[in-house]
């Protein structure tokens, strides 16, 4: 019995429990007065039914593979073991990829094994099967057998959604908790290697280091500043270009543009944010970096092909509705009492905008800011399309640079070892990234309440 | 009861010394007439009360006084308002100073999301009434004693406005109003918000502005504008039925309806 035909099972139950439950209770309810509505008892009998084996099931698939896998360890062949854990673990899935019928040459030492594994399945799911439907069964009877109408289904069931939607925030908070220890590990891996201070402080970055004994390679040079200054520089460039704009596009159209224009107007601006990054990258280098050199070239400036400047103005481009969608819809919330106010005073619709409106509204938009600074740092196609990957350590826009993500890209495409430095160094660029953009919203969150508290 | 086609307001609606004079005011919302040819003079330094059920256009009237409709798009005005003999449908007027000679105090308390102090100073800084901080100061405090706030908030002017209560935050916008010294103040439910205590003390007040002021306020307590008013004036479904002195308004109305609304028989 597969885990389909189980969860079908298992649904079929639970609307069974239901409609039994709801059945008993008006029973009961004809002959004395019940604490909650018949249908808070079905649910209470089907939740009790269907959520212990759901949970046994969970775990279940989680723990079985392993403890097959040990059991199939023990009865290896001597032979095989004797060869080390690596080998133990490239025999193990040999024999998977046996027992699951692909055609390998034929492995008589491992046939037992085989054999051994596909008993070990067979009997794995029956068990498990059995168990699932056995506690299913368990959960309705004792549920069934202590259905009296004192019993407050009501907030029984209630107690039941509020575990399940705590353990959903759950998920998040350790998904959040898993990525962070992975790159933290690894991270740690590599600061054993290349020292912390070297990394943060160092100011020449040449990722390269000999992969073998007879390659002529340098040996790695791992200070990430240069990184971290072509980062900032680009987000600087780009929310120079989207703040104001996306800013002021926010009050044209909540505050000036007549529903009509409106209707248009916004629609067309976030068809900007629909765009793929990779496409606003080849308009970068194809289109605006040889525009840059041509004018630059014009008043004898010497403006790389590929320049920060390129980078950050199409990256700013591509922010601007980011910023003005969100400024538009805060802004729009502002109380038409305000602004009423304000004109009952005799302000122009300038001053009432200025004074009134956008005060009110600045919590909404540093958020709407500060998720467009995240989207800046974390921007990698058309950096690493426009503006190159050479890190230089410059505060000139027109010359070339890189940044933290092109560098992690770089770092992990094609054929890697794991354990090099080189390798290792893209999650300790991961860490910092997540620690700045940690940092990020954490000051946004700041500021955002200092406002809430002074103007609410 | 029905509404008679082009109804003469019974009593007195004109005035001996006019402050603000309507002729034939029709008000348009779309297709929708929301005021009937309303004539009525506002005389100087008196408060007037608007009543009229829910929905008689008696605050619609009170928004055209300053030409806060103008803030709603599908809304059309004909007839003529006139302040001091000059009409403010006129092209040629400016809405901005006729905003700061005609203040509103709304419904509910919209303190703007600054201190106490820049709530007050913002009409004399974006009129450029004041030259000096010192000036500015002195503007604050006398709109603050005026409002009856003063002594509550001279220890935190620079405290957010909106940290006040109900009541306080009333005489705020009150004080907010006074501070670009306007001639006419429109209030439209000052205290519909706020519990007895505040009324109590915003009615008061209203009476003690009336010698600097004209004032007219929209209100749906008979018992405010018995009050605080010397005229009223009875709206019904966009037409204004009767405009007589308070007192005559309340103990013998002319007209069915305004008798109807007062006795409590709708409304």
């Amino acid at each position: 019995m597969t885990f389909s035909y189980l969860l079908l099972i298992l649904a079929v139950f639970c609307i069974a429990a239901f409609l039994i439950g709801k059945g008993r209770a008006r029973t009961m309810a004809s002959t004395s007065t019940l604490s909650s509505l018949p249908s808070h008892y079905g649910s209470m009998l089907a939740l009790w039914t269907c959520l212990p084996p759901l949970l046994l099931m969970l775990i279940w698939g989680l723990v079985d593979d392993p403890v097959i896998d040990s059991l199939v360890t023990a009865n290896l062949p001597a032979a095989v073991v004797e060869h080390g854990s690596t080998a133990v673990q490239l025999a193990i899935s040999k024999v998977h990829n046996l027992a699951n019928g692909a055609d390998l040459q034929d492995d008589p030492t491992l046939a037992p094994a085989v054999l051994h594994l596909v008993e070990l399945q067979a009997r794995n799911q029956l068990i498990s099967s059995g168990v699932i439907i056995a506690l299913a069964l368990a959960g309705f009877a004792l549920t069934l057998g202590r259905l009296v109408p004192q019993r407050n289904a009501r907030n029984e069931v209630e107690g039941i959604i509020k575990g399940l939607l705590f353990a959903s925030s759950g998920i998040a908070v350790l998904t959040t908790i898993g990525i962070l220890s992975s790159v933290l590990f690894e991270a740690w891996q590599f600061f054993g290697k290349v020292n912390v201070f070297d990394f943060l402080f160092g100011t020449v970055w040449s990722p390269q280091v000999a992969l073998r004994a007879d390659q002529s390679g340098s040996s790695g040079s791992f200070g990430a500043i240069p990184l971290f200054t072509g980062t900032l520089l680009i987000s600087v460039i780009a929310m120079a270009i989207a703040v104001p704009i996306g800013l002021m596009a926010a009050i044209y159209l909540s505050e000036y543009a007549t529903p009509r224009i409106r209707n248009y107007a916004k629609p067309a601006l976030e068809i900007l944010a629909g765009i793929p990054t990779v496409v606003y990258g080849f308009f970068a280098a194809l289109t605006v970096a040889p525009i840059l050199r041509d004018a630059g070239a014009g008043i004898g400036l010497d403006v790389s092909s590929e320049s920060a400047m390129a980078a950050g103005l199409v990256m700013g481009v591509m922010i601007i509705p980011f910023v003005s969608s969100l400024s538009d819809d805060v802004i729009n919330s502002v109380p038409q009492s305000l602004r009423d106010g304000s004109y009952g005073l005799g302000a122009t619709r300038s001053e009432t905008i200025r004074q009134v409106v956008l005060p009110a509204a600045l919590p909404g938009i540093v958020g709407a800011v500060m998720l467009a600074v995240s989207r800046a740092i974390g921007e990698t196609m058309i950096v690493a399309m426009a503006a190159g990957l050479a890190a230089n350590l410059t505060a000139n826009p027109l010359e070339s640079v890189t940044t933290v993500t092109v560098q992690i890209v770089t770092l992990l495409v094609g054929d890697q070892e794991f354990d090099s430095p080189k390798t290792l160094a893209a999650f300790a660029l991961g860490l910092v990234l997540f620690l700045v953009t940690l940092c990020l919203n954490f000051v946004a969150l700041k500021v955002v309440q200092k406002y809430r508290e002074q103007y609410d | 009861m029905s509404i008679i086609e082009n109804h003469k307001t019974d009593g007195q609606p004109f005035s001996e010394n006019p402050k603000l004079k309507a002729r034939d005011v029709r008000v348009f919302y779309g297709e929708k007439q929301a005021i009937f040819d309303v004539s009525l003079d506002i005389g100087a330094n008196e408060v007037i009360a608007l009543i009229g059920p829910s929905g008689c256009g008696k605050s619609t009237f009170l928004r055209c006084l300053n030409r806060m409709n103008d803030t709603i798009d599908i809304c059309r005005i004909e007839g003529e308002i006139l302040l001091d003999d000059e009409n403010i449908y006129a092209p040629k007027m400016d809405v901005v100073p006729l905003r700061a000679r005609v203040g509103m105090v709304f419904q509910k308390p919209n303190p703007f999301p600054k201190s106490i102090y820049d709530n007050v100073a913002y009409g004399p800084r974006i009129h450029g009434l004041v030259h000096h901080r010192d000036e500015l100061d002195e503007v604050v405090e006398k709109s603050l004693q005026r409002a009856g706030l003063w002594n509550e908030v001279k220890d935190r002017l620079h405290a957010p406005g909106t940290g006040l209560s109900g009541g306080q935050q009333q005489r705020l916008c009150i004080a907010r109003t006074i501070a670009v010294d306007p001639e006419v103040i429109l209030m439209d439910e000052p205290c519909s918000a706020l519990d007895p205590i505040a009324t109590a003390k915003i009615e008061e007040l209203i009476d003690e502005l009336r010698e600097n002021y004209t004032i007219a306020i929209v209100t749906h307590s008979m018992q405010q504008a018995a009050r605080v008013s010397q005229r009223t004036a009875y709206f019904h479904l966009g037409q204004l039925i009767e405009v007589n002195p308070t007192d005559l308004v309340f103990t013998t109305p002319e007209h069915t309806l305004t008798e109807a609304y007062i006795t409590g028989r709708f409304g």
